[in-house]
Formats: structure tokens, sequence, C-alpha cells
């Protein structure tokens, strides 16, 4: 396998400088890339597949009849990340996860920022997110978003920006462990010789997390993680971060609520929950508030919350703060809060509720990104430089009958990183989510998920459309050998 | 421990240990058909009558001989009790509870189900290699089971599902010889028929240890070994009364004594066979004593469901007050 013969095609790439030479921080994967037998590296890729199939590391395939699981595409060339740059994006999330949280914090008990004409007022209660059920409540440590995967991109010009805060449910840690977990087998040597930060401790800063923000109470909490079932399609995540942590998995046939307090049905009869991390959404958390017709659910599961006799991680109502409208003001509740800049920038976005926003909206399309404010997985967004004159107009419609709904952002042209596209290695598109824990204090993972969009040319990164995944290597930082060592001075 | 937990490691061992069985079974009438003497034709028949799904049989299937016969008890997936569908289920009750597993437990199931659903799509009939590695699959995963997961109650349900299974397949083991058509009744005592009683060792693993105990192949102490020897660990007694151990150390509930129905059910079975003596068992009747006990072991599975899967919720009151 060389990497000789890669080019990066005038596009920002991860691992090699425009003029196709290694950067100088990750030489040496290249290097073991380049002194791997023809073959081996395809060979490598397939034996990590076989084992993810056995290991049963797979997802579903909505509406499959025979239920077939796939493993989630999985690329063996990892996506490095400097120990500077890394420090650069640890500094901005946490500013960015404080900042989001002490909004949620505020639009539900007291809205400063609205009475202050930082946001208006009706786009926060016109935000699907914002749940009425929720005003007035003030969660243990004042924590929401406990779990935050925020995505980030790279531009062209090498400029990084935040495009999506995900602070529901988001979902993919389970693949950053194991795709760590396959890649530490694949290339061993290189993976010492750079020196990169571990992510293994995850599940157990997760749990102690979740443990952290416990309603106050004698003893150890009880901890338990809500899934849908075993049909989600990311099932695997919810069993095997239970797994890791030590903790029960439970559905919501598995839990009761006898007056005010939540139960799990046991062998020996109901035991105490005291902290549940739900991997279901808002709507279907709890029948007789939400969804009436929700069977995944727990009825009465928010009276206990609302009592403080359980806490529901992540906090419901943060979907307020994924609309994509309320995102476009992040910069300004870090300025509000915080009073500081925003140390990660958002992708400059156009508001089509604002008028003369959507006028430049709707003159622009051909070159804009379109998404609807409330969706996830990539779904109902325009690509304007790859769709069609009939989707442009189809997308003006609905900007124009719905402005509150829609917003627009340049097509950025993301980052690639080399990727065994049959048994050659090719340029494809990437972001990167990283994980970011908030209970005593803030967390962030070293690394995420790197999602790669593995159709050529391809923008979208989603699981659900085509993307797969990669592993992140964080570099240490320099030990500073000399600098510190002791001894007596010769 | 969760009641839909312990409802699926209960369920998920059940379903190997058939799949097991199911092996055992084919295999070794594949063996016994070729020994039987000429003009004895061979019989698969009996092996469908043994499993209780006869009518399902019937439903789609012209004839019985070996090729449909084997199809339908290995690779039939509309067969709720063929090889794959017991894998595919034991795999769907893992998959469910893999937070609770070790990783070594639950990569043996995956593995078994990922090659039989392969077989199954791509060979014209199960071959003796197959079979055998379905029983080793099923052994890998009680090894698993044993070396790897806490002994607690997780690991005690799984052996209560196992051995209860096991219990279950061994009468129907012993009961085959009722459904086989012999020439005459003169037949009884003779060459073949110790040829049939050999081979239903055999099913069941046991002709060593049958032949250290017992020596020669003959019916009372073949049904003895298989019904009510206290140490080889496929008889029913032995699977009955460790079933019954697993049991006491979930509750604690001391021997002798009972504080549910699944302690009273199986604690009197386990009695009951402790004190059989085969001799009145096969004057009285070999197959109305097996079908008794298959029911007894059905009562045995419907009050674990009510005393621990589905438990009616009386302790709320309790359990809100020592919360």
């Amino acid at each position: 396998m060389k990497l000789d013969s890669y080019q990066t095609e005038g596009f920002y790439d991860e691992l090699f400088l425009a003029d196709g030479t290694p950067r100088k921080e990750f030489k040496s994967l290249v290097d073991r890339i380049n002194s791997l037998p023809s073959g081996d590296l395809v060979r490598r890729q397939r034996a990590a597949e076989r084992n993810l199939m056995h290991m049963g590391i797979t997802f579903n395939v909505y509406g499959d009849d025979a239920g077939e699981e796939r493993i989630l595409p999985f690329d063996l060339i990892p996506r490095l990340v400097t120990a500077k740059e890394w420090a650069w994006i640890e500094r901005g999330l946490q500013q960015r996860i404080k900042a989001l949280n002490l909004f949620l914090d505020d639009i539900y008990y007291g809205q400063r920022i609205v009475k202050d004409g930082i946001i208006p007022e009706e786009l926060i209660l016109s935000a699907k997110g914002f749940r009425k059920e929720c005003v007035g409540l003030a969660p243990p440590r004042g924590v929401w978003c406990h779990v935050t995967g925020t995505d980030l991109v790279r531009d062209g010009d090498g400029q990084i920006y935040v495009l999506e805060d995900n602070l529901r449910v988001p979902s993919g840690v389970s693949y950053v462990l194991q795709n760590r977990a396959v890649l530490k087998r694949t290339f061993p040597r290189v993976f010492r010789g750079l020196g990169v930060r571990p992510v293994s401790d995850y599940p157990g800063r997760l749990r102690a997390m979740l443990e952290d923000v416990a309603p106050d109470g004698r003893g150890p909490p009880q901890v338990a993680v809500l899934t849908p079932g075993q049909f989600n399609s990311a099932y695997f995540e919810h069993s095997f971060l239970a797994q890791q942590m030590g903790v029960e998995l439970v559905e919501g046939r598995d839990l009761t609520v006898e007056d005010g307090t939540v139960f799990m049905r046991t062998t020996a009869g109901l035991e105490r929950v005291h902290v549940i991390y739900r991997r279901i959404d808002d709507d279907f958390l709890d029948p007789e508030v939400f969804r009436a017709d929700s069977m995944l659910g727990v009825p009465g599961l928010m009276e206990a919350y609302q009592r403080d006799r359980v806490t529901l991680v992540n906090a419901p109502g943060t979907g307020v703060a994924d609309d994509k409208v309320i995102y476009a003001y992040v910069p300004k509740m870090i300025r509000f809060y915080l009073g500081e800049d925003a140390i990660i920038p958002n992708v400059p976005t156009y508001l089509c509720w604002d008028k003369q926003q959507m006028e430049h909206v709707l003159d622009h399309i051909e070159s804009m990104v379109v998404k609807p404010a409330n969706e996830s997985g990539g779904y109902g967004m325009l690509i304007g430089p790859h769709a069609s004159a009939s989707e442009h107009e189809e997308f003006r419609q609905r900007i124009r009958s719905d402005g509150r709904n829609y917003i627009a952002q340049a097509t950025l042209s993301l980052s690639r990183v080399p990727t065994l596209i049959e048994d050659q290695l090719e340029g494809r598109h990437v972001d990167l989510r990283p994980f970011i824990l908030y209970g005593r204090k803030i967390y962030v993972l070293p690394g995420g998920l790197t999602r790669v969009a593995l159709r050529e040319g391809s923008l979208v990164v989603n699981s659900s459309q085509g993307g797969g995944s990669k592993d992140t290597w964080v570099i240490a930082a320099e030990s500073g050998v000399g600098a510190t060592s002791g001894g007596p001075a010769s | 421990m969760l009641s839909r937990v312990a409802e699926s490691i209960y369920w998920m061992n059940r379903y190997i240990e058939r799949a097991e069985n199911m092996a055992r079974i084919v295999d070794v009438n594949e063996h016994l058909m070729l020994d039987l003497p000429p003009g004895l034709s061979a019989q698969w028949a009996p092996l469908v009558a043994i499993t209780g799904d006869e009518a399902e049989f019937k439903k789609r299937y012209s004839g019985t001989d070996q090729d449909e016969v084997s199809w339908f008890l290995t690779f039939d997936a509309a067969n709720p009790n063929s090889i794959l569908s017991s894998l595919r289920a034991a795999r769907e009750n893992a998959r469910s509870i893999r937070e609770i597993l070790s990783s070594a437990v639950w990569a043996e199931i995956n593995e078994a189900y990922h090659y039989v659903e392969h077989l199954a799509q791509t060979q014209a009939a199960p071959h003796h290699a197959f079979l055998r590695n379905v029983i080793r699959a099923s052994h890998s995963v009680e090894g698993a089971t044993s070396a790897t997961l806490s002994h607690a109650e997780a690991y005690h349900f799984s052996r209560i599902g196992r051995l209860t299974e096991r219990a279950d397949q061994t009468t129907r083991f012993v009961d085959i010889r009722y459904f086989m058509l012999l020439p005459s009744p003169d037949e009884v005592g003779s060459p073949t028929d110790d040829l049939h009683w050999t081979a239903v060792l055999q099913s069941a693993s046991a002709l060593e240890m049958y032949r250290q105990r017992h020596g020669m192949v003959q019916m009372q102490a073949t049904v003895e070994f298989l019904l009510v020897d206290p140490d080889f660990p496929r008889s029913v007694r032995s699977c009955v009364s460790r079933a019954n151990e697993s049991l006491r150390a979930i509750t604690g509930t001391r021997s002798g004594t009972y504080r549910n129905t699944a302690e009273r059910r199986l604690g009197r079975l386990a009695a009951e066979l402790d004190y059989t003596s085969v001799e009145e068992v096969i004057i009285e009747g070999l197959h109305e004593f097996l079908d008794s006990i298959q029911a007894k072991l059905n009562e045995c599975g419907t009050a674990l469901h009510e005393s621990f899967f589905a438990p009616q919720l009386t302790t709320r009151a309790n359990a809100a007050e020592i919360s």
C-alpha cells in the first residue's frame, strides 16, 4: 500500500499538506502505511470487519424485515489531531457547553437573555424542543446537558467550526471505543510512538458523572440506562455503555412510578432508581405528559422528575438549544453569559425568519446548504451545489412558507482524510464529533467520532446516509524531556 | 436483577440446550439407521414425534425420509424448535441482555448463530461435522458461562434454564423407543433392541459413563441411568436436583422448605425423582411416566414465570419503605 500517489486534489487534508507531503506530526503513520506489503491494509480491514461482526457490534437497518444487522462502515486509517489543536478545541468546547447550559438554566427560569433582548422570545417558544413542563425546574448541580456530542467541521482554509451542538441524546461514543480497540491492534507500534491519548476511561467517567448528579439522598445512587429496546438502531451502544459502566439496562416496561418515585421490577421485587441515562427522546419519555401513544416511556416519570426523585440525563427540554435557529445565537450566548468571545466559531448562518436574510438565501440558494431547524440525521436538507433547479425551486417555496424553520449556510469544503476505497486510498470528507460530559465539571473526551462520507465527493457523513467512521487520535502533548527531569546537576 | 433480564437468561440457555439436543438426536439416529439389520427400513418419523411438532411437520412435508426430517430439525426456519430457530431465539435473548453477559458468553452465542445461519443458506443437508459443531458451541457457551460469569443470580438463572431443558430433552431421548416400530413384540430384548438403547445412550453422550457403571447395555439399566442416576450430569434426576440447588442459591431458601410456587414444584419433583424405582416405572408404563415428568417440568416453568419473571407487585409498599 502506497500513499505516494495520494492526491489532496485541492482540498484541506488532515494528514497531508497541499504539496502532498505528510504533516510532520503524523509522518510516522504515513511511513508505516507505506511500509505495509501490498494488500496488507485490505486484509487488516477485512479482519477488523469480521471481528466487529463476531462481537455483534452492529446496528439495525430500519425497515428491513429480515432484521438485517450491519456493522457501521469503518475505515482503518485514523484521523489525527495535534496536541496544540486539541487544546484549542477542548477550551472551545468547554466554553460553549458552559454557555449552552447557562442558557438552558436561564430560559427555564427567568429568561434573562430574552428580557435583555439578546434572543427574541418568539424564537424560544416556537422551538420544537422547548418544554413548558420544565419551566421553573432546577436539576441537580444546575446541569441540563450532561452528555453532548458537538459536531465540528473544518473548511477548506483550515478553520474549524461548530456545525451542530446535539444536546438531546447524541450517539456514537461506543464506536469511538470499539474503533480504538481495533486500531490499537492494527497499528500498535505507530500508536505507541505517537503517544495517542486514551479514550477507554469514558465509561468510568460517564458513570461517575451520573452518580454525581443523583438527587440528594442516602447511599450510592442506583443508575440505569433507559433504552427503547433491541430493535432501536443504537441498541448496541445502549447495552455496551450499560455493560461497561456496570449498571442496569432498562426498558420502559421494566420501570414503574409509585407515589412519585421510580422503581425497577426485579426478581426480588421493586428497587428504587435514582438516575436514568435515558436514550429515548423527550417525546417518548412519559405518555401522561408527552406523546400519549408512547410505548417506550414510563407513565409518571416526569412527575417523579419534577419532584426531584429521579435525575434524567440529559434533562428534558435541552432540545430547545438544538434548534438550528437557536444555534445561530450561541456566540451571543457566550458573550452574554461569560463575557467572552466564542473560541470556536459557528458556521456563518442565515436565518430565514428574518426578511432580509431570507431574501439573501433565496437569491443564493444554488451555492448554499439549507437545513430544516429541527431535523437530525441529515434528513430534509438541500445541498445547493449538488441539487437540481427544481429542487432549488422546491426549497425556495418551503422557505417562503415557513421561514422560521429554515436556516442556510455557505457550502463548506469539508476537509478530507485518506480512506480505503476498494484497494486504493482516496480522500473522503469528514467531520468530528467529540463527546463532552458535564457533572461536577466539564470533561472533553480526547478524540471523538470522525465520521466520513464514503461516497466520492459526498458531504453527508450520517450513518443513515452512507457514512462510516474512523478512529480519532489526539496526540499527547510533548512530555518536555529535560525541562522537568530531576536529579543532581552535573 | 431485572425480571425481564432473568427471564431472558433463562430462555437463552434453554434454547441453546435445545439446539444441542436436536443436534444429538439427528446425529445418533443417522448412525443407528446405518446399523439396522437388512430388511428393517430406516425410521425418521419418531424424531419428529418425540419433539412434539408432528402437526407442524405434516403441514409442510409430504414424506418422512432422512432428508426431510433432518432438514426440519436443523435448518428449517419455520420450525420453532429447529437448531436454526433455537439459536436465533437464544441470540435474540442474549442480545437483549448483553450488558449483563460477559463478552465471552455473548461472542460464543453470536458466532454459533452466524455459523448455523450461514450453513442454512448454503447447505443442502446437515452433515456430521455441523452437528458436532453445534454441540461443541453449546458446550463453549456453558463453559464460558461457568468460567466468566460471576456465580451469582444471572449464573443461577442460566443453570435453571439449561438444566430444566436438559431434563426435558433426556426424557424425550428415552421415550423415542416408544415411537419406533418393531417387526414383532419379540424384538424387545433382542440385539436390535440393545442397539437401540446404545444409540439412546450415545445421544445423551452417556455411553462411556454408563459402561463404567452398568457394563452391558440393557433396557432397564439404561432407563435407570438416564432418569435417576445421581451423578450423571444429563440424567433427569441430576438436572432437576441441581436446578433446585440453583433456585435456592438465588432465594436463600433452605432445602426441604419453600417460599414460593417455583420452589415448591421444583423441590417436589426433585424429591420424587430421588425416590423413584425404575422397576416400578417400567411395569406401570415408561411412556406415561415420561409424559408426567414433562408435564411437571412445564409446571415448574410456569411457576418460575409467576414467582420471578412476572411477579405480582405485592412488594410495592415494602419497596417504598425500605428505599
